[in-house]
Protein backbone atom coordinates (compact mmCIF):
# COMPACT_ATOMS: atom_id res chain seq x y z
CA UNK A 1 0.00 0.00 0.00
CA UNK A 2 1.68 3.60 -0.68
CA UNK A 3 1.19 6.02 1.58
CA UNK A 4 -1.41 8.11 -0.64
CA UNK A 5 -3.65 4.89 -0.29
CA UNK A 6 -3.40 4.83 3.41
CA UNK A 7 -3.81 8.16 4.03
CA UNK A 8 -7.17 8.25 1.94
CA UNK A 9 -8.29 4.92 3.64
CA UNK A 10 -7.20 6.90 6.81
CA UNK A 11 -8.90 9.69 6.34
CA UNK A 12 -12.23 7.89 5.08
CA UNK A 13 -12.67 6.44 7.98
CA UNK A 14 -12.46 8.65 10.21
CA UNK A 15 -14.78 10.78 8.65
CA UNK A 16 -17.61 7.90 8.81
CA UNK A 17 -16.51 6.87 12.39
CA UNK A 18 -17.29 11.00 13.04
CA UNK A 19 -20.51 10.66 11.04
CA UNK A 20 -21.69 8.15 13.08
CA UNK A 21 -20.62 8.96 16.18
CA UNK A 22 -22.54 12.67 15.81
CA UNK A 23 -26.23 10.92 16.51
CA UNK A 24 -24.86 10.38 19.99
CA UNK A 25 -27.71 11.79 22.68
CA UNK A 26 -29.99 12.39 20.13
CA UNK A 27 -33.59 10.48 19.02
CA UNK A 28 -33.84 10.79 15.42
CA UNK A 29 -37.41 12.75 14.49
CA UNK A 30 -37.61 13.71 11.37
CA UNK A 31 -37.23 17.49 12.45
CA UNK A 32 -33.43 15.91 14.29
CA UNK A 33 -32.67 14.30 11.19
CA UNK A 34 -33.52 16.86 8.51
CA UNK A 35 -32.85 20.23 10.36
CA UNK A 36 -30.76 18.99 13.43
CA UNK A 37 -33.61 19.84 16.17
CA UNK A 38 -32.81 23.40 14.88
CA UNK A 39 -30.11 23.69 17.50
CA UNK A 40 -26.61 24.42 15.65
CA UNK A 41 -24.72 27.56 17.01
CA UNK A 42 -22.60 30.00 14.56
CA UNK A 43 -20.08 27.52 14.65
CA UNK A 44 -22.10 24.17 12.92
CA UNK A 45 -23.96 26.43 10.84
CA UNK A 46 -20.82 28.32 9.05
CA UNK A 47 -19.39 24.63 8.80
CA UNK A 48 -22.72 23.49 6.85
CA UNK A 49 -22.62 26.48 4.77
CA UNK A 50 -18.62 26.60 4.08
CA UNK A 51 -19.36 22.88 3.17
CA UNK A 52 -21.25 23.98 0.60
CA UNK A 53 -18.97 25.98 -1.05
CA UNK A 54 -16.37 24.10 -1.12
CA UNK A 55 -17.98 21.35 -3.18
CA UNK A 56 -15.52 18.88 -5.73
CA UNK A 57 -16.79 21.69 -7.97
CA UNK A 58 -14.70 24.28 -6.50
CA UNK A 59 -11.87 21.62 -6.34
CA UNK A 60 -11.72 20.15 -9.68
CA UNK A 61 -13.75 22.57 -11.58
CA UNK A 62 -12.46 25.98 -10.51
CA UNK A 63 -8.63 24.44 -11.08
CA UNK A 64 -9.92 22.86 -14.53
CA UNK A 65 -11.87 26.53 -15.51
CA UNK A 66 -9.02 28.43 -14.41
CA UNK A 67 -6.79 26.11 -16.61
CA UNK A 68 -8.99 25.39 -19.71
CA UNK A 69 -10.86 28.84 -19.80
CA UNK A 70 -8.23 31.23 -17.82
CA UNK A 71 -10.03 34.64 -16.58
CA UNK A 72 -14.00 33.57 -17.09
CA UNK A 73 -12.96 31.42 -13.76
CA UNK A 74 -12.79 34.45 -11.50
CA UNK A 75 -16.94 34.17 -11.68
CA UNK A 76 -16.52 31.52 -8.93
CA UNK A 77 -15.37 34.12 -6.92
CA UNK A 78 -17.78 36.76 -7.44
CA UNK A 79 -21.10 34.91 -6.56
CA UNK A 80 -20.66 33.56 -3.44
CA UNK A 81 -19.66 37.42 -2.26
CA UNK A 82 -22.92 38.76 -3.89
CA UNK A 83 -25.21 35.72 -2.35
CA UNK A 84 -23.43 36.31 0.98
CA UNK A 85 -24.39 40.08 1.16
CA UNK A 86 -27.87 39.04 0.24
CA UNK A 87 -27.78 36.48 3.23
CA UNK A 88 -27.99 38.62 5.45
CA UNK A 89 -31.21 40.15 4.66
CA UNK A 90 -32.84 37.13 2.96
CA UNK A 91 -32.02 34.64 5.75
CA UNK A 92 -33.51 35.82 8.80
CA UNK A 93 -36.98 36.45 7.43
CA UNK A 94 -36.89 32.67 6.39
CA UNK A 95 -35.62 31.35 9.74
CA UNK A 96 -37.88 33.07 11.36
CA UNK A 97 -40.52 32.31 9.49
CA UNK A 98 -39.53 28.45 9.27
CA UNK A 99 -38.92 28.76 13.51
CA UNK A 100 -42.26 29.51 14.39
CA UNK A 101 -44.02 27.02 11.66
CA UNK A 102 -41.72 24.54 12.38
CA UNK A 103 -41.13 23.65 8.72
CA UNK A 104 -38.67 21.00 8.01
CA UNK A 105 -37.75 21.69 3.58
CA UNK A 106 -37.68 24.56 0.88
CA UNK A 107 -40.87 23.19 -0.17
CA UNK A 108 -42.48 23.37 3.46
CA UNK A 109 -41.76 27.03 3.03
CA UNK A 110 -44.00 27.24 -0.76
CA UNK A 111 -46.84 25.05 1.10
CA UNK A 112 -46.98 27.31 4.28
CA UNK A 113 -46.88 31.05 2.14
CA UNK A 114 -48.94 30.09 -0.29
CA UNK A 115 -51.17 27.82 1.16
CA UNK A 116 -51.24 25.02 -1.58
CA UNK A 117 -49.72 21.33 -1.35
CA UNK A 118 -49.71 21.25 -5.07
CA UNK A 119 -47.19 24.35 -4.92
CA UNK A 120 -45.37 21.76 -2.61
CA UNK A 121 -45.30 18.98 -4.73
CA UNK A 122 -43.96 20.79 -7.66
CA UNK A 123 -41.38 22.73 -5.54
CA UNK A 124 -40.44 18.68 -4.38
CA UNK A 125 -40.04 17.44 -8.15
CA UNK A 126 -37.85 20.58 -9.15
CA UNK A 127 -35.63 20.12 -6.29
CA UNK A 128 -35.13 16.23 -6.81
CA UNK A 129 -34.38 16.47 -10.13
CA UNK A 130 -31.66 19.29 -9.42
CA UNK A 131 -30.19 17.43 -6.44
CA UNK A 132 -29.86 14.02 -8.26
CA UNK A 133 -27.65 15.53 -10.90
CA UNK A 134 -25.93 17.53 -8.44
CA UNK A 135 -25.31 14.32 -6.24
CA UNK A 136 -24.05 12.69 -9.49
CA UNK A 137 -21.22 15.71 -9.75
CA UNK A 138 -20.06 15.19 -5.99
CA UNK A 139 -19.48 11.01 -7.07
CA UNK A 140 -18.00 11.47 -9.94
CA UNK A 141 -15.79 14.39 -8.53
CA UNK A 142 -14.99 11.98 -5.78
CA UNK A 143 -14.38 9.07 -8.41
CA UNK A 144 -11.68 11.03 -10.27
CA UNK A 145 -9.85 12.25 -6.92
CA UNK A 146 -9.76 8.56 -5.24
CA UNK A 147 -8.58 6.82 -8.25
CA UNK A 148 -6.16 9.51 -9.48
CA UNK A 149 -4.96 9.90 -6.02
CA UNK A 150 -4.00 6.36 -5.41
CA UNK A 151 -2.22 5.41 -8.64
CA UNK A 152 -5.04 3.97 -10.10
CA UNK A 153 -5.09 1.55 -7.30
CA UNK A 154 -8.39 1.83 -6.39
CA UNK A 155 -10.72 2.62 -9.96
CA UNK A 156 -13.26 5.13 -10.12
CA UNK A 157 -16.03 1.91 -9.63
CA UNK A 158 -14.51 0.86 -6.81
CA UNK A 159 -14.18 4.15 -5.17
CA UNK A 160 -18.11 5.34 -5.87
CA UNK A 161 -19.35 2.59 -4.57
CA UNK A 162 -17.02 2.09 -1.24
CA UNK A 163 -18.07 5.89 -0.44
CA UNK A 164 -21.40 5.50 -1.84
CA UNK A 165 -22.16 2.62 0.87
CA UNK A 166 -20.83 4.57 3.86
CA UNK A 167 -22.35 7.72 2.74
CA UNK A 168 -25.83 6.49 3.37
CA UNK A 169 -24.72 4.82 6.14
CA UNK A 170 -23.86 7.64 8.72
CA UNK A 171 -26.78 9.73 6.59
CA UNK A 172 -29.30 7.41 7.58
CA UNK A 173 -28.18 7.05 11.20
CA UNK A 174 -27.11 10.51 12.05
CA UNK A 175 -29.38 12.99 9.69
CA UNK A 176 -27.67 16.69 9.59
CA UNK A 177 -25.44 16.02 12.35
CA UNK A 178 -23.10 13.95 10.70
CA UNK A 179 -22.81 16.44 8.08
CA UNK A 180 -21.60 18.78 10.15
CA UNK A 181 -19.05 16.92 12.46
CA UNK A 182 -17.56 15.57 8.97
CA UNK A 183 -17.91 19.07 7.75
CA UNK A 184 -15.41 20.18 10.53
CA UNK A 185 -12.74 17.44 9.47
CA UNK A 186 -12.91 18.66 5.97
CA UNK A 187 -12.57 22.23 6.42
CA UNK A 188 -9.55 22.05 7.95
CA UNK A 189 -8.40 19.62 5.80
CA UNK A 190 -9.35 21.54 2.58
CA UNK A 191 -7.94 24.94 4.19
CA UNK A 192 -4.53 23.26 4.43
CA UNK A 193 -4.57 21.71 1.28
CA UNK A 194 -5.96 24.10 -1.29
CA UNK A 195 -4.41 27.26 0.51
CA UNK A 196 -0.79 25.00 0.76
CA UNK A 197 -0.49 24.31 -2.98
CA UNK A 198 -1.54 27.35 -4.20
CA UNK A 199 0.73 28.98 -2.09
CA UNK A 200 3.77 26.75 -3.22
CA UNK A 201 3.22 25.82 -7.11
CA UNK A 202 3.50 29.11 -8.11
CA UNK A 203 6.62 29.72 -5.99
CA UNK A 204 8.12 26.28 -6.83
CA UNK A 205 7.51 26.52 -10.31
CA UNK A 206 7.78 30.35 -11.30
CA UNK A 207 9.69 31.91 -8.67
CA UNK A 208 6.30 34.42 -7.46
CA UNK A 209 2.91 34.99 -8.66
CA UNK A 210 3.20 37.79 -10.79
CA UNK A 211 6.29 35.79 -12.49
CA UNK A 212 3.39 33.13 -12.49
CA UNK A 213 0.49 34.97 -14.47
CA UNK A 214 3.17 36.87 -16.64
CA UNK A 215 4.58 33.42 -17.83
CA UNK A 216 0.47 32.42 -18.21
CA UNK A 217 -0.03 35.29 -20.49
CA UNK A 218 3.20 34.75 -22.26
CA UNK A 219 2.09 31.25 -23.19
CA UNK A 220 -1.83 31.88 -23.36
CA UNK A 221 -2.23 35.26 -24.67
CA UNK A 222 -5.55 36.94 -23.21
CA UNK A 223 -5.53 34.02 -20.97
CA UNK A 224 -6.02 36.87 -17.80
CA UNK A 225 -8.66 39.08 -19.40
CA UNK A 226 -12.35 38.09 -20.51
CA UNK A 227 -12.12 37.87 -24.29
CA UNK A 228 -14.04 40.30 -26.18
CA UNK A 229 -17.35 37.96 -27.52
CA UNK A 230 -18.35 34.71 -25.51
CA UNK A 231 -17.29 35.01 -22.27
CA UNK A 232 -16.90 38.42 -22.59
CA UNK A 233 -17.91 40.72 -19.48
CA UNK A 234 -21.70 41.32 -20.25
CA UNK A 235 -21.52 36.80 -20.03
CA UNK A 236 -19.62 37.07 -16.67
CA UNK A 237 -22.12 39.43 -15.11
CA UNK A 238 -25.14 37.91 -16.36
CA UNK A 239 -23.21 34.69 -15.12
CA UNK A 240 -22.46 36.30 -12.05
CA UNK A 241 -26.09 37.63 -11.31
CA UNK A 242 -27.89 34.04 -12.24
CA UNK A 243 -25.74 31.99 -10.02
CA UNK A 244 -26.30 34.56 -7.30
CA UNK A 245 -29.56 34.34 -7.36
CA UNK A 246 -29.73 30.70 -7.24
CA UNK A 247 -27.44 29.98 -4.55
CA UNK A 248 -29.65 29.94 -1.84
CA UNK A 249 -32.74 28.27 -4.17
CA UNK A 250 -30.52 25.11 -3.26
CA UNK A 251 -32.97 23.19 -1.41
CA UNK A 252 -30.21 21.60 0.89
CA UNK A 253 -28.86 25.03 1.43
CA UNK A 254 -32.35 26.53 2.55
CA UNK A 255 -33.23 23.31 4.92
CA UNK A 256 -29.59 24.33 6.16
CA UNK A 257 -30.70 27.89 7.52
CA UNK A 258 -33.38 25.82 9.34
CA UNK A 259 -30.97 24.23 11.38
CA UNK A 260 -29.82 27.29 13.12
CA UNK A 261 -30.65 28.13 16.81
CA UNK A 262 -31.00 32.19 16.57
CA UNK A 263 -31.09 34.33 13.52
CA UNK A 264 -28.04 36.24 14.46
CA UNK A 265 -25.72 33.22 13.07
CA UNK A 266 -26.87 34.44 9.58
CA UNK A 267 -25.75 37.92 10.00
CA UNK A 268 -22.23 36.96 11.53
CA UNK A 269 -21.87 34.24 8.79
CA UNK A 270 -22.61 37.20 5.94
CA UNK A 271 -19.58 39.16 7.14
CA UNK A 272 -17.08 36.25 7.37
CA UNK A 273 -18.07 34.31 4.46
CA UNK A 274 -16.96 36.47 1.41
CA UNK A 275 -13.10 36.13 3.51
CA UNK A 276 -13.70 32.79 3.71
CA UNK A 277 -14.22 32.11 0.03
CA UNK A 278 -11.07 33.68 -0.92
CA UNK A 279 -9.79 30.21 -0.63
CA UNK A 280 -10.60 29.34 -3.98
CA UNK A 281 -8.27 32.33 -5.09
CA UNK A 282 -5.98 29.73 -4.28
CA UNK A 283 -7.71 26.95 -6.45
CA UNK A 284 -7.12 29.33 -9.44
CA UNK A 285 -3.38 29.55 -8.50
CA UNK A 286 -3.02 25.84 -9.11
CA UNK A 287 -4.99 25.61 -12.27
CA UNK A 288 -2.54 28.39 -13.92
CA UNK A 289 0.20 26.62 -12.60
CA UNK A 290 -0.69 23.29 -13.87
CA UNK A 291 -1.62 25.10 -17.27
CA UNK A 292 2.32 25.82 -18.14
CA UNK A 293 3.31 22.53 -15.85
CA UNK A 294 0.60 20.00 -16.96
CA UNK A 295 -0.70 21.31 -20.68
CA UNK A 296 -2.19 19.23 -22.93
CA UNK A 297 -5.67 18.26 -21.08
CA UNK A 298 -8.50 19.06 -23.41
CA UNK A 299 -12.91 19.19 -22.56
CA UNK A 300 -13.31 17.04 -19.85
CA UNK A 301 -9.99 16.08 -18.83
CA UNK A 302 -9.19 19.89 -17.74
CA UNK A 303 -10.90 18.68 -14.17
CA UNK A 304 -7.93 16.38 -13.81
CA UNK A 305 -5.23 19.37 -14.04
CA UNK A 306 -5.34 20.21 -10.09
CA UNK A 307 -4.25 15.77 -9.41
CA UNK A 308 -1.71 15.90 -12.46
CA UNK A 309 0.01 18.72 -10.91
CA UNK A 310 0.13 17.86 -7.66
CA UNK A 311 1.32 14.20 -8.51
CA UNK A 312 3.63 15.54 -10.67
CA UNK A 313 5.50 17.94 -7.97
CA UNK A 314 4.78 16.11 -4.39
CA UNK A 315 5.26 12.79 -3.24
CA UNK A 316 2.90 10.11 -2.15
CA UNK A 317 1.90 11.67 1.57
CA UNK A 318 1.09 15.02 0.10
CA UNK A 319 -0.89 13.29 -3.07
CA UNK A 320 -2.94 11.61 -0.42
CA UNK A 321 -3.97 14.08 2.08
CA UNK A 322 -5.42 16.03 -1.04
CA UNK A 323 -7.23 13.31 -2.62
CA UNK A 324 -8.08 12.75 1.23
CA UNK A 325 -9.93 16.69 1.34
CA UNK A 326 -11.00 16.03 -2.09
CA UNK A 327 -12.89 12.92 -0.98
CA UNK A 328 -14.60 14.66 2.02
CA UNK A 329 -15.75 17.81 -0.47
CA UNK A 330 -17.51 15.42 -2.30
CA UNK A 331 -18.70 13.40 1.46
CA UNK A 332 -20.05 16.34 3.11
CA UNK A 333 -22.70 17.85 0.06
CA UNK A 334 -23.32 14.42 -0.81
CA UNK A 335 -24.96 13.86 2.49
CA UNK A 336 -26.51 17.11 3.05
CA UNK A 337 -28.45 16.77 -0.46
CA UNK A 338 -29.20 12.98 0.47
CA UNK A 339 -31.04 13.98 3.67
CA UNK A 340 -32.74 16.83 2.03
CA UNK A 341 -34.31 14.68 -0.93
CA UNK A 342 -35.54 12.14 1.15
CA UNK A 343 -36.97 14.83 3.79
CA UNK A 344 -38.49 16.57 0.53
CA UNK A 345 -39.73 13.13 -1.20
CA UNK A 346 -41.09 12.03 2.05
CA UNK A 347 -42.61 15.35 3.74
CA UNK A 348 -43.85 16.83 0.78
CA UNK A 349 -45.00 14.08 -2.00
CA UNK A 350 -45.65 11.23 0.14
CA UNK A 351 -47.17 13.02 3.04
CA UNK A 352 -49.77 14.44 0.75
CA UNK A 353 -50.40 10.89 -1.06
CA UNK A 354 -51.44 9.64 2.30
CA UNK A 355 -52.63 12.02 4.79
CA UNK A 356 -53.09 9.52 7.52
CA UNK A 357 -49.23 8.87 7.70
CA UNK A 358 -47.75 9.43 11.18
CA UNK A 359 -44.91 11.26 11.59
CA UNK A 360 -42.69 8.48 12.52
CA UNK A 361 -43.81 6.64 8.90
CA UNK A 362 -42.81 10.20 7.05
CA UNK A 363 -39.44 10.24 9.14
CA UNK A 364 -38.77 6.27 8.33
CA UNK A 365 -39.67 6.89 4.72
CA UNK A 366 -37.43 9.87 4.51
CA UNK A 367 -34.40 7.35 5.71
CA UNK A 368 -35.66 4.89 3.47
CA UNK A 369 -35.23 6.72 0.35
CA UNK A 370 -31.76 7.30 1.11
CA UNK A 371 -30.44 4.13 0.03
CA UNK A 372 -32.73 4.32 -2.91
CA UNK A 373 -31.21 7.88 -4.22
CA UNK A 374 -27.85 6.96 -3.96
CA UNK A 375 -28.32 3.55 -5.67
CA UNK A 376 -29.96 6.18 -8.55
CA UNK A 377 -27.00 8.30 -8.12
CA UNK A 378 -24.28 5.68 -8.59
CA UNK A 379 -25.66 4.33 -11.54
CA UNK A 380 -25.67 7.20 -13.56
CA UNK A 381 -22.86 8.72 -12.16
CA UNK A 382 -20.65 5.24 -13.44
CA UNK A 383 -22.22 5.37 -16.75
CA UNK A 384 -20.33 8.19 -17.58
CA UNK A 385 -21.11 11.46 -19.53
CA UNK A 386 -20.56 15.50 -19.58
CA UNK A 387 -18.04 17.42 -17.82
CA UNK A 388 -18.59 18.30 -14.19
CA UNK A 389 -19.19 22.69 -14.42
CA UNK A 390 -22.33 21.68 -17.28
CA UNK A 391 -24.16 19.28 -15.41
CA UNK A 392 -23.81 22.06 -12.03
CA UNK A 393 -25.22 24.62 -14.11
CA UNK A 394 -28.37 22.30 -15.43
CA UNK A 395 -29.13 22.03 -11.49
CA UNK A 396 -28.82 25.40 -11.30
CA UNK A 397 -31.02 26.47 -13.83
CA UNK A 398 -33.52 24.20 -12.13
CA UNK A 399 -33.71 25.70 -8.81
CA UNK A 400 -33.03 29.15 -10.08
CA UNK A 401 -36.75 28.61 -10.98
CA UNK A 402 -37.70 28.96 -7.70
CA UNK A 403 -36.58 32.93 -7.00
CA UNK A 404 -39.33 34.77 -8.55
CA UNK A 405 -42.19 32.82 -6.51
CA UNK A 406 -40.19 33.13 -3.41
CA UNK A 407 -39.09 36.68 -3.32
CA UNK A 408 -42.75 37.32 -3.81
CA UNK A 409 -43.23 35.46 -1.11
CA UNK A 410 -41.56 37.33 1.43
CA UNK A 411 -43.96 39.70 2.68
CA UNK A 412 -46.21 39.82 5.28
CA UNK A 413 -49.35 39.00 3.25
CA UNK A 414 -49.28 37.10 0.19
CA UNK A 415 -50.16 38.88 -2.68
CA UNK A 416 -50.02 36.35 -5.64
CA UNK A 417 -52.08 32.87 -6.37
CA UNK A 418 -50.43 30.02 -5.99
CA UNK A 419 -51.34 28.61 -9.14
CA UNK A 420 -49.51 31.49 -10.76
CA UNK A 421 -46.40 30.39 -8.86
CA UNK A 422 -46.79 26.96 -10.05
CA UNK A 423 -47.63 28.17 -13.53
CA UNK A 424 -43.93 30.62 -13.68
CA UNK A 425 -41.95 27.36 -12.04
CA UNK A 426 -43.62 24.91 -14.92
CA UNK A 427 -42.61 27.27 -17.41
CA UNK A 428 -39.14 28.37 -16.25
CA UNK A 429 -38.39 24.29 -15.95
CA UNK A 430 -39.81 23.90 -19.43
CA UNK A 431 -37.52 26.46 -20.98
CA UNK A 432 -34.27 25.17 -19.16
CA UNK A 433 -34.86 21.54 -20.40
CA UNK A 434 -35.81 22.94 -24.10
CA UNK A 435 -32.84 25.18 -23.66
CA UNK A 436 -29.96 22.87 -22.28
CA UNK A 437 -32.00 19.73 -25.24
CA UNK A 438 -31.19 22.48 -28.07
CA UNK A 439 -28.27 23.87 -26.47
CA UNK A 440 -29.08 26.92 -27.45
CA UNK A 441 -28.10 30.48 -26.42
CA UNK A 442 -29.38 33.78 -26.54
CA UNK A 443 -26.80 34.29 -29.87
CA UNK A 444 -28.84 31.45 -31.72
CA UNK A 445 -32.23 32.60 -30.06
CA UNK A 446 -31.65 36.34 -31.51
CA UNK A 447 -29.20 35.82 -34.25
CA UNK A 448 -29.62 40.11 -35.07
CA UNK A 449 -29.19 41.17 -31.46
CA UNK A 450 -25.84 42.99 -30.49
CA UNK A 451 -22.63 41.24 -29.24
CA UNK A 452 -23.48 41.74 -25.66
CA UNK A 453 -26.39 40.93 -25.38
CA UNK A 454 -26.07 37.62 -27.32
CA UNK A 455 -23.33 36.83 -24.76
CA UNK A 456 -25.66 37.14 -22.07
CA UNK A 457 -26.22 33.82 -20.12
CA UNK A 458 -28.85 31.95 -21.34
CA UNK A 459 -30.75 31.17 -17.70
CA UNK A 460 -31.96 35.10 -18.03
CA UNK A 461 -33.99 33.74 -20.66
CA UNK A 462 -35.55 31.01 -18.71
CA UNK A 463 -36.02 33.28 -15.77
CA UNK A 464 -38.13 36.07 -18.12
CA UNK A 465 -40.13 33.30 -19.10
CA UNK A 466 -40.69 32.34 -15.91
CA UNK A 467 -41.36 35.75 -14.34
CA UNK A 468 -44.00 36.88 -17.85
CA UNK A 469 -46.03 33.52 -16.67
CA UNK A 470 -46.40 34.25 -13.16
CA UNK A 471 -47.16 37.70 -13.91
CA UNK A 472 -49.83 37.01 -16.18
CA UNK A 473 -51.45 34.11 -14.11
CA UNK A 474 -51.15 36.18 -11.36
CA UNK A 475 -53.58 39.00 -12.74
CA UNK A 476 -55.38 36.60 -13.85
CA UNK A 477 -56.58 34.82 -10.61
CA UNK A 478 -56.29 37.94 -8.78
CA UNK A 479 -60.07 37.20 -8.11
CA UNK A 480 -58.82 34.81 -5.28
CA UNK A 481 -56.91 37.12 -3.32
CA UNK A 482 -59.56 38.87 -0.94
CA UNK A 483 -60.48 35.31 -0.31
CA UNK A 484 -56.88 34.26 0.79
CA UNK A 485 -56.58 37.87 2.87
CA UNK A 486 -59.86 37.15 4.65
CA UNK A 487 -58.77 33.96 5.65
CA UNK A 488 -55.33 35.42 6.79
CA UNK A 489 -57.77 38.00 9.02
CA UNK A 490 -59.90 35.33 10.66
CA UNK A 491 -56.82 33.36 11.78
CA UNK B 1 -35.30 54.02 9.27
CA UNK B 2 -32.03 51.44 8.69
CA UNK B 3 -31.34 53.10 5.55
CA UNK B 4 -27.49 52.37 6.08
CA UNK B 5 -28.60 48.65 4.99
CA UNK B 6 -28.24 50.32 1.73
CA UNK B 7 -24.73 50.04 1.60
CA UNK B 8 -24.83 45.95 1.33
CA UNK B 9 -25.28 46.99 -2.70
CA UNK B 10 -21.85 48.92 -2.96
CA UNK B 11 -19.95 45.72 -2.91
CA UNK B 12 -22.22 44.38 -5.62
CA UNK B 13 -22.48 47.31 -8.45
CA UNK B 14 -18.70 47.78 -7.93
CA UNK B 15 -17.26 44.33 -7.85
CA UNK B 16 -19.57 43.33 -11.24
CA UNK B 17 -20.52 47.53 -12.68
CA UNK B 18 -16.24 47.85 -12.79
CA UNK B 19 -15.79 44.50 -14.86
CA UNK B 20 -15.96 46.09 -18.63
CA UNK B 21 -13.29 49.05 -17.36
CA UNK B 22 -11.48 46.37 -15.23
CA UNK B 23 -10.46 44.26 -17.68
CA UNK B 24 -7.35 44.04 -18.36
CA UNK B 25 -3.99 42.47 -17.17
CA UNK B 26 -1.75 45.79 -16.51
CA UNK B 27 -0.93 47.07 -13.62
CA UNK B 28 -0.56 44.17 -11.44
CA UNK B 29 -1.49 44.24 -7.69
CA UNK B 30 -0.10 42.29 -5.25
CA UNK B 31 1.05 40.08 -7.48
CA UNK B 32 -2.33 39.30 -9.64
CA UNK B 33 -3.34 40.41 -12.91
CA UNK B 34 -5.63 43.74 -12.58
CA UNK B 35 -9.12 41.51 -13.47
CA UNK B 36 -8.13 39.07 -10.80
CA UNK B 37 -6.90 41.80 -7.71
CA UNK B 38 -10.35 43.90 -8.73
CA UNK B 39 -12.32 41.12 -7.87
CA UNK B 40 -10.12 40.26 -5.04
CA UNK B 41 -10.53 43.76 -3.28
CA UNK B 42 -14.17 43.98 -3.79
CA UNK B 43 -14.59 40.52 -1.96
CA UNK B 44 -12.59 41.78 0.76
CA UNK B 45 -14.93 45.61 0.72
CA UNK B 46 -18.27 42.66 0.82
CA UNK B 47 -16.71 41.28 3.93
CA UNK B 48 -16.02 45.12 5.65
CA UNK B 49 -18.93 46.04 4.52
CA UNK B 50 -21.11 43.74 5.93
CA UNK B 51 -19.22 44.24 9.35
CA UNK B 52 -19.96 47.40 9.34
CA UNK B 53 -24.05 46.96 9.00
CA UNK B 54 -23.76 44.11 11.24
CA UNK B 55 -22.35 46.69 14.37
CA UNK B 56 -24.77 49.48 13.26
CA UNK B 57 -27.25 46.77 13.21
CA UNK B 58 -26.30 45.46 16.73
CA UNK B 59 -26.22 48.98 18.07
CA UNK B 60 -29.41 49.55 16.48
CA UNK B 61 -31.47 46.71 17.92
CA UNK B 62 -29.53 47.24 21.52
CA UNK B 63 -31.09 51.49 21.47
CA UNK B 64 -34.80 49.82 20.69
CA UNK B 65 -34.50 47.07 23.02
CA UNK B 66 -33.64 49.93 25.70
CA UNK B 67 -36.48 51.96 24.38
CA UNK B 68 -38.63 48.60 24.62
CA UNK B 69 -37.33 48.19 28.38
CA UNK B 70 -39.35 51.98 29.14
CA UNK B 71 -42.40 51.28 27.32
CA UNK B 72 -44.31 48.62 27.49
CA UNK B 73 -45.44 47.17 23.71
CA UNK B 74 -42.42 46.12 21.78
CA UNK B 75 -41.41 48.15 18.97
CA UNK B 76 -39.13 45.76 17.54
CA UNK B 77 -39.32 46.60 13.47
CA UNK B 78 -36.47 47.03 11.08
Amino acid sequence: MTPALAVIIGVFVLAIALGLMARRGHVMSLEQWSVGGRGFGSVFVFLLMAGEIYTTFTFLGGSGWAYGKGAPAFYILCYGAIAYSVSYFLLPIVWRYAQTRRLVSQADFFVAKYESKTLGVVVALVSVAALVPYLVLQLKGLGIIVSEASGGVITQAVAVWTSSIALVGYVVVSGVRGSAWTSALKDVMILAAAVGIGVYLPLHYFGGYRAMFEAVEAAKPGALTLPASGMSPAWFISTVLLTATGFYMWPQFFAGVYTARSENVFRKNAVILPLYQLVVLFVFFTGFAAMLVVPGLKGAAADLSLLRIVEQSFGSWTVGAIGAAGLLTALVPGSMILITAGTIISQNIYRVMAPAASDRTVSLVARSLVPVLTLVAVILTLRGGQTLVVLLLMGYNFVTQLFPALILSLGERQRVSAASAIAGIVAGELTVVFLTVTSASVATLLPGAPQMVKDLNVGFVALAVNAVVLTVVALATRVETPVVTELERTR
Amino acid sequence: MRRYRWLAAIPTLGMLGGVPFANRVHPYVLGLPFLLAWIVVWVVITSLVMALIYLLDSKRDAELASTAATSPDDSRSS
